[in-house]
């Protein structure tokens, strides 16, 4: 069949563009919000300063590496080396991990058809909690340190993110071959994800059983979130892996909002849904592995951010998984500026922020009901 | 010929559901899929549009050949509106503009908007255009859902019982929004329904299903007393008034 030419109403025009305005919205907001984060803390910093050293930094580093040198360290003025050795850093592992989590669980809500999923309901942040407890305490790779403010260290944090990961990506696998026998419906998917979160939780509590001390508080430190523990190259590696699945989710909206729309409906419309499907759990998973052994357990972010950003602008998928990669970021970040200034001279780890910060405003987003 | 379905079976679990299913349809007929509950009708449905895969048999519409065909190319052919679609928070119009994906590349352009725009006023959806659709009745969401399949531009439109749990009003806006697009735009419709009177007022063509097979096949002169307690063991009489042919269910059942 075919249609005549109709006359694309300007209403919704502007309904569209309001969806983008709230992300541009957010991206203003985020870049505001990472200013003010660097300049907060036990060295303060003009938040103009901080403004220039990002942005003349931003452009020596660029002319560096177009003439194949490096920005020497000697030539950092005080307020530089605070921002591009400690702050930025930081600053920077919190928005490409909150991004990520939240996108990993904005697709996981879609593709399980389940409000709650998020990194955590197949039981991938269990399984890098238990991969790091077999690090530090079968391979003995943690240590106990006596100063306050860093209680804890791992003597070897590779050997630690590595096996974090490969449990992580095992727990991906196990469920991926359930699915694969039982067919990836959504059900069975968020089935295998509780008792596979299940079984790596006791498997941290029988080795926590047989710990040391020392060990014990290793692997707790560990499963503490904290964004501090990346450094540039890590930071970078989180961020090729996180814009790799920020790009294919995004790519996939619509038939993200196909599946929304029921299975058949999808089918209907084109989607091989199945195997959108155990693609996109692969890239979640990817994703939430990479950073939950980088920075550990960090909850909330993957679950809430989805829905908040639904709460305001709906769940049409060419808006909300932008929108949600824009919340994350700010949401983490947020948390991780207080974390280092509540309880100054001590910084906390972001993890233990992010639900104390989250959870009022999405309680007062629930209730408000969504926007009009 | 636009639709041609040719032997096709179906099993679940090496159990036949449906078997040696035959017909054809042109340009601008209707055809009713009848028979009691779990006889197979959401199946072929489903086969004629490659959800589930026969197991032999071919459907071919026009010159595709549906069981070799990419799934967005089916998409391009036929349009489905399943029993029940999920509604989330996003808008009438991004719903419809969502039957546009079979069309789209990377993102949706003026003419993928233009289209959805003529679909909204041939069905007068004008007022629910930017209404959320889980604020929408059952017959509004429906209406909605065959908006959806009619701007994937399908040469034939598959509607599974588009009229259950809607009032009459609603099945009646609905049957004649399908019979004028049918007309309209040269394109088949293939319905399975319940409503035996409905069916005989919209459709040209019957089929009923018993046990997996077709049972009867043909125009409204298929449609007999004998086939109808055949196929549902309900004694009917079947009846002309003014000019429509009605069915009247003869209860209560005496054995």
């Amino acid at each position: 069949m075919h249609f005549a030419d109709g006359v694309i109403p300007e209403e919704y025009l502007g309904y569209v563009r309001n969806k983008y305005l709230w992300i541009l919205g957010g991206i203003v907001l985020l870049f505001f919000l990472l200013v003010v984060s660097i300049s907060i803390g036990a060295a303060g910093v003009p938040l103009y300063d901080v403004f220039l050293s990002i942005i003349n930094g931003t452009a020596d580093r660029i002319s560096a590496l177009l003439h194949f040198t490096t920005v020497s360290p000697e030539n950092l003025s005080r307020v530089d080396r605070i921002v591009w050795n400690i702050r930025l850093p930081q600053a920077l592992a919190a928005i490409v991990a909150g991004i990520g989590l939240s996108i990993a669980g904005v697709a996981m809500q879609s593709i399980l058809r389940n409000p709650l999923a998020s990194p955590f309901t197949l039981g991938i942040s269990n399984a890098g909690a238990f991969g790091a407890a077999v690090s530090v305490i079968l391979l003995g790779t943690g240590q106990m340190h006596s100063s306050i403010a860093n209680a804890v260290t791992l003597n070897n944090p590779y050997v630690t993110t590595i096996v974090a990961f490969i449990f992580c990506l095992l727990a991906t696998a196990v469920i991926l071959i359930i699915s694969r026998v039982c067919g990836a419906s959504p059900e069975v998917m968020i089935l295998a994800g509780v008792a596979i979160s299940s079984l790596f939780t006791a498997g941290t509590m029988f080795l926590q059983y047989f710990a040391s001390d020392t060990q014990l508080a290793a692997v707790v430190f560990w499963t503490f979130g904290d964004v501090s523990r990346a450094n540039w190259q890590e930071l970078g590696l989180m961020a090729v892996v996180v814009a790799g699945a920020a790009l294919y989710f995004v790519a996939n909206r619509w038939n993200y909002n196909a599946i929304d729309a029921g299975d058949e409906t999808a089918m209907g419309l084109g989607v091989n849904v199945e195997a959108i499907r155990n693609i996109g759990m692969v890239v979640a998973a990817l994703v939430s592995a990479v950073i939950v052994s980088f920075l550990g357990v960090i909850g909330f972010v993957g679950l809430v951010c989805p829905h908040m950003v639904r709460r305001l602008i709906g769940d049409d998928q060419r808006f909300l998984i932008p929108g949600s990669c824009v919340m994350g970021g700010i949401l983490l970040l947020a948390s991780d500026t207080v974390a280092r200034v509540i309880v100054a001279p001590y910084v906390l780890p972001v993890a233990v922020l992010t639900a104390f910060l989250g959870a009022p405003t999405f309680i007062y987003l629930l209730l408000r009901g969504y926007r009009r | 010929m636009i639709l041609d379905v040719d032997g096709v079976a179906f099993t679940y679990r090496s159990a036949p559901v449906i078997q040696d299913v035959t017909f054809d349809l042109r340009p601008k007929q209707i055809l009713a899929i009848l028979g009691p509950n779990g006889v197979g009708k959401t199946t072929l449905l489903k086969c004629m549009n490659a959800i589930l895969r026969p197991k032999t048999g071919s459907i071919m519409v026009e010159e595709l050949d549906l069981l070799t065909a990419d799934r967005m190319e089916i998409a391009r052919r036929m349009g489905y509106v399943p029993q029940r679609s999920e509604a989330g928070r996003l808008t009438a119009f991004d719903a419809i503009l969502l039957g546009r994906r079979p069309h789209i590349r990377w993102d949706v352009t003026e003419a993928d908007l233009r289209i959805v725009e003529a679909a909204i006023r041939m069905l007068r959806l004008e007022e629910l255009a930017l209404r959320y659709i889980d604020e929408m009745s059952g017959g509004e969401l429906q209406k909605v859902s065959i908006a959806r399949a009619l701007v994937q531009e399908p040469r034939v439109l598959l509607l599974d019982e588009p009229t259950s749990s809607l009032d009459l009003r609603n099945q009646i806006d609905i049957l004649e929004i399908v019979r004028s697009v049918v007309a309209g735009h040269d394109v088949a419709a293939v319905m399975t329904m319940h409503d035996l009177n409905m069916a005989l007022r919209y459709a040209d063509r019957f089929i009923f299903l018993k046990g997996g097979t077709i049972c009867a096949a043909g125009g409204s002169e298929v449609v007999t007393a004998e086939t109808i307690e055949t196929v549902y063991g309900v004694p009917v009489t079947v009846e002309q008034y003014n000019g429509f042919q009605v069915v009247v269910p003869l209860t209560p059942i005496r054995d």
